[in-house]
């Protein structure tokens, strides 16, 4: 019996890949351990080790081949004379990748549906990666302000832990993307130095729970100078990086900062959704004179959104966005959050429930008109946040709501939050852990 | 003096101390500045006027005004906490650090920042640090932006014993030696972490080899001689504007205080203060030195005088400056306007 070989799952949020090189041909013997392709992920080009050994009985995907699903079969192994029976089968599902291209993936990473409206009065629009929006906003920054440098660990060399960087330092050269040694707090400081002497920083953090290293130099130096040298001394800064879970990376890995940092006068805190939140909310930051805490998702990275191609598109900071228009309830989210919302809705629309999605876009400063417009209008508000609930986003939305329009609520404020325990590692404790729709959906329905 | 960066470690050959008579009249105008101006602050403080934390400066003011001799305009500067003497040095005006002390309007940071926090873009002084280390990594950060744009300038980081067994100053140490920043780092050795004698805290018995894994060339200095810190300041700076890296300077000095204002003094004897104001203080020392230089008991009494006067206006405008206005509670929060 042939054994197959399977396109490898070379990181926990990979769902597809290239397989851009094999290094052994139909015929060829196998040993365990012997190379026998290369794999470019959306994060790396690794290679494929054999596990079983055999003769390369048949090549099912071609060398060059984008977008092939985890878990396809690429190759088949056997003793000389025997046939790839399942050859065949799976051959035209990988051929087609891009038909179905997230059937096979897990449930976190279907592609965003599009309730998102693209910005209006930006022209044209094409479909984007939030990682390639990230790095188009930080580029055509670097270009048009040579006081705007990025910093961060792996972020030249290694092209990016994430590739948001990714050819980066081809073009701006090592003296403005500069590879760091694994030392936050010492970096950090180092960048807030430099801005404090006019420069204006991107900081990579490779996620944010490492940045809990440098949250000092974060809140007393970048935060508070400003207000304690009476205005002379500003901060011109960009702390940037995923934040929130990941998928299986286990409780030091996993954990939402919004609440910490938004609980801090002198920080700006933006948390972009869709590609076009990522590219125009990055160029607003970086051209921001004060510190700007920038919260990017790794499981959006790879997802794909329309996105103005106008080199001049930028979004503000403290504006919200209604990605989906209702008249029975206010959902608020954040960040991946927003994909979480919108499906709630699509499922509450199917049971005659008519509710307005609002992507908040920033956390501070919140764009309150928004929410109490919305909420004047549908009398019912949930906020939703994958991180915990206690003195998290939620209360604030929630507490805002009560102070700003107690007198249109026809039912209290409810959140919607992650579990209050460190992440699990487990995948099905994982998934209990974490906002999904049904519990939105569950929350709705409590106060309608 | 060269000082290449290819040996392991190494203390930089001592300096010939130098400093013409008229260089040093000015060195020891600026030090007597500082000794009168804080303990002017220290009666304020006694008297209610300034509150919260006041660290004072005094016993250690050669080492502020050696490093300043050694450099020149356009040169950033960072400390700690105890930064009065730091600001004066930098020559900025001593009514409005004052004043800044006093909590009112007329002070540097409109009195929002108080004793520990101020800062002068004109004078390029970049504070004035609260938290034990951090300045050390900011200040490696100005010697990034010296780097970045290709300048000739030179960061003085100034830090004390205690902060030395910081993380982040090893964390900067590493990343200055590595991207070959222009960054003197000044350990200003005054023998107390706040009550923990330097032997109590510290495992290293010569400070000035801290920067050795690194190959970081360094000297140790007598703080409490103005020439001795000069010169090896000049070597430092040298170092740094000819692209070699950065260096290390401990200077051995004394604070003849307390760590603050509400200090017992428990941890070390009267004898042992007494010893060193008479046996090694910075301003006898520099005075004795213009005396054997012609200048005349007559020059050196006015010279006390202008300075007290200096001191007692700026302790007058502290007083007199209105507080900040209420509506400031709301002000420099963020840059507005974007």
């Amino acid at each position: 019996m042939a054994t197959e070989i399977l396109m490898p799952a070379l990181s926990p949020t990979m769902t597809e890949g290239k397989l851009s090189k094999w290094l052994k041909k139909v015929g060829d013997d196998v040993k365990s351990g012997d190379v026998i392709a290369e794999i470019e992920t959306d994060k790396a080009t690794m290679e494929v080790e054999a596990v079983d050994e055999g003769k390369i009985l048949s090549i099912l995907v071609e060398e060059g081949t984008e977008g092939v699903p985890v878990n396809a079969v690429i190759a088949t192994l056997g003793v000389e004379g025997e046939t790839a029976k399942a050859a065949p089968a799976a051959a035209p599902k990988v051929e087609a990748p891009k038909a179905e291209p997230k059937a096979a993936a897990p449930a976190q990473a279907v592609k965003a549906e599009h309730h998102e409206i693209a910005e209006p009065s930006w022209g044209e629009t094409k479909p984007t990666t939030v990682r390639e929006a990230l790095r188009a906003g930080m580029s055509l920054e670097m270009r048009a302000d040579p006081d705007v440098f990025l910093m961060g660990e792996e972020v030249a060399q290694y092209q990016g832990a994430y590739k948001i960087s990714q050819g980066m330092l081809d073009e701006f050269g090592p003296r403005r993307v500069i590879d760091t040694p694994i030392t936050e707090h010492g970096f950090t400081g180092m960048a807030v130095g430099a801005a404090m002497n006019g420069l204006k920083p991107i900081v990579e953090f490779m996620t944010f729970n490492f940045a809990m290293q440098a949250i000092d130099q974060i809140i007393n130096s970048a935060a508070k100078t400003l207000y304690m040298s009476g205005g002379q001394m500003g901060c011109p800064i960009v702390f940037r990086g995923p934040n929130g879970a990941a998928s299986r990376v286990g409780a030091q890995h996993s954990q939402c900062f919004a609440s910490w940092y938004a609980h801090c006068p002198g920080l700006k805190v933006v948390a972009p959704w869709s590609a076009a939140d990522a590219k125009g909310l990055m160029r607003a930051a970086i051209r921001d004179p004060n510190p700007v805490i920038f919260l990017e998702n790794e499981i959006l990275y790879g997802q794909t959104f329309d996105c103005p191609v106008s080199d001049d598109f930028i979004l503000p900071i403290g504006k919200a966005k209604v990605e989906r228009v209702g008249s029975d309830v206010t959902i608020v989210a954040f960040s991946i959050m927003v994909d979480v919302a919108l499906k709630a809705a699509e499922i509450l629309a199917g049971q005659g429930i008519s509710a307005e999605v609002i992507n908040l876009r920033t956390i501070r400063p919140l764009d309150v008109a928004t929410i109490v417009e919305s909420v004047k209008k549908t009398n019912r508000v949930v906020s939703v946040e994958e991180g915990w609930p206690f003195a998290g986003i939620g209360s604030e939305i929630c507490m805002t709501v009560t102070e700003h329009c107690f007198d249109w609520l026809d039912a209290p404020p409810v959140r919607v939050a992650g579990l209050d325990v460190p992440m699990p590692y487990a995948a099905n404790l994982e998934k209990l852990a974490l906002p999904q729709p049904n519990w939105v959906v569950d929350a709705v329905k409590k106060i309608i | 003096m060269a000082v290449t960066q290819d040996k392991p470690t190494k203390r930089t050959k001592k300096p010939e101390p130098a400093m013409g008579k008229d260089e040093l009249l000015d060195a020891y105008r600026t030090m007597l500045l500082i000794r009168r101006f804080e303990e002017k602050a220290g009666q304020l403080y006694g008297m209610g006027l300034i509150a919260g934390f006041c660290h004072l400066y005094i016993g250690q003011e050669a080492v502020v005004v050696g490093m300043k001799h050694a450099t020149s305009e356009g040169d950033e500067v960072i400390t700690s906490y105890r930064d009065h003497g730091h600001m004066l040095a930098c020559d900025m005006d001593p009514k409005g650090v004052m004043a800044e002390l006093t909590g009112r309007s007329g002070g540097y940071s409109h009195g929002k920042g108080g004793s520990m926090h101020m800062f002068s873009r004109e004078k390029n002084f970049f504070g004035g640090h609260g938290i034990v280390g951090a300045q050390v990594s900011l200040g490696t950060g100005l010697g990034f932006s010296n780097w970045y744009r290709g300048n000739d300038r030179v960061s003085l980081t100034y830090f004390g014993d205690g902060a030395a067994n910081q993380g982040q100053v090893y964390e900067s140490f590493n990343l200055a030696n590595l991207m070959k920043l222009p960054v003197i780092f000044i350990i200003e050795n005054n023998r107390y972490s706040m009550g923990t004698s330097v032997e109590r805290a510290t495992a290293s018995r010569d400070l000035s080899l801290n920067g050795s894994p690194w190959g970081m060339a360094s000297l140790s200095v007598d703080g409490m001689d103005v020439m001795a810190v000069k010169a090896a300041g000049e070597i430092a700076v040298a170092h740094c504007r000819a692209g070699h890296g950065p260096f290390l300077l401990e200077m051995k000095t004394y604070r003849y205080r307390g760590h603050s204002m509400s200090d017992p003094a428990k941890y070390r004897t009267r004898e042992e203060v007494q010893r060193m104001r008479a046996e090694h203080d910075c301003l006898d020392a520099a005075k004795k030195m213009l005396e054997d230089q012609g200048v005349s008991e007559a020059d050196l009494k006015k010279l006390d005088d202008d300075i007290k006067a200096r001191v007692q206006e700026a302790a007058d405008f502290a007083q007199t400056s209105p507080e900040p206005d209420e509506a400031e509670i709301w002000t420099d929060v963020l840059v507005e306007g974007v």
